[in-house]
């Protein structure tokens, strides 16, 4: 038998890998089946806390501060937003394909009192805190029950939004 | 991909959670994966004499380390098996296969380990078996499994 080409080497074995991998059939529950649904024709859907009236994005089944469950009642909330944080990525992780440095950022959606996060397309050195921002979806043929319906967000010609608006999502 | 049975029902998708560990050796391991990929089967031997296989860093019984590595193979009794009808996609053959616990010459412990067999009939307690190495080794522990000898 001929040596394989680890035995080639001939130097010693220091490290093993060591893969595991689990396979899960995951359920999305009710509620967020519903955000996905809608989601595949285009609308973001949140709940409303029957408590406090804070929105939830995307739509959960209970109130994760009141532990009260939602119900059925949904808000429609706008593609459009506010950035609250954002963070330069210049260190390549698995899975996201994009080309470095990227932006990813923490939008409040309009009408949402929860933060989403997403990435930007937009220069370095423009984006800011308060900056108005939209989301940019994949052609509607392509749209499917999937938050990957949503490529991106660009900013848009709209005056930045006061600090107090979304300063308590920082 | 997600799919719905009806519009009502939660949906449902597949979802692979992974993880890519390399593990570190450490100067037995590494001795004993060494000679996994240059096709020999190494155990350690106790301060009492016995021979331990696979090799590891520590008496498990006193505690304390060890690091003679000493050949032991690659002819081996089996000492119980079950046998695997139907394997999964992650065991190590997509044909039937028996698990077994077999005790290599020169070793004091059975090990488990894959016996390709053929078919259940040709398993028993006490058989024989042999090492048969894959045609590449890489220094991993699937480099070989056991065949009736």
């Amino acid at each position: 038998m001929s040596p394989s080409e680890a035995e080639k080497t001939n130097q010693p074995v220091t490290v093993l890998a060591c893969p595991i991998s689990l396979d899960y059939a995951y359920s999305a529950g009710q509620s967020a089946s519903r955000f996905l649904r809608a989601i595949a024709e285009g609308k973001l859907l949140g709940q409303r806390c029957p408590v406090d009236g804070r929105v939830y994005f995307p739509s959960r089944g209970a109130c994760p501060m009141h532990g009260v469950t939602f119900g059925d009642d949904a808000v429609e909330l706008s593609d459009k937003g506010t950035i609250v944080t954002f963070s330069i990525v210049r260190v390549p992780s698995q899975n996201i394909a994009l080309p470095l440095p990227y932006i990813t950022v923490n939008v409040l959606l309009d009408g949402a009192d929860t933060i989403l996060i997403h990435v930007l397309d937009a220069k370095l050195e423009d984006v800011h805190m308060g900056m108005r921002v939209q989301a940019v979806w994949k052609p509607k043929e392509e749209w499917t029950t999937s938050t990957a319906n949503i490529l991106y967000f660009r900013p848009i010609d709209e005056p930045d939004a006061k600090y107090e608006s979304y300063k308590e999502h920082i | 991909m997600t799919k719905q049975s009806a519009a009502t029902e939660a949906l449902t998708a597949p979802h692979t959670l992974s993880y890519t560990y390399k593990r570190s050796l450490g100067a037995v391991m590494s001795g004993f994966f060494t000679a996994l990929r240059d096709r020999r089967l190494l155990g350690v031997k106790r301060r009492d004499g016995k021979v331990l296989f696979p090799a590891r860093e520590y008496d498990p019984d006193t505690s304390e380390a060890i690091d003679e590595l000493v050949e032991v193979g690659p002819m081996g009794v089996v000492r119980s098996w079950a046998w695997v009808a139907k394997p999964r996609r992650q065991q190590p053959l997509a044909r039937p296969f028996a698990y077994a616990l077999v005790q290599l010459d020169g070793a004091d412990t059975p090990f488990l380990h894959v016996v390709d067999a053929g078919s259940e009939a040709k398993m028993a307690t006490g058989m024989c078996v042999r090492a048969r190495w894959a045609d590449e080794t890489k220094g991993a522990i699937d480099d070989f499994v056991f065949e009736p000898a």
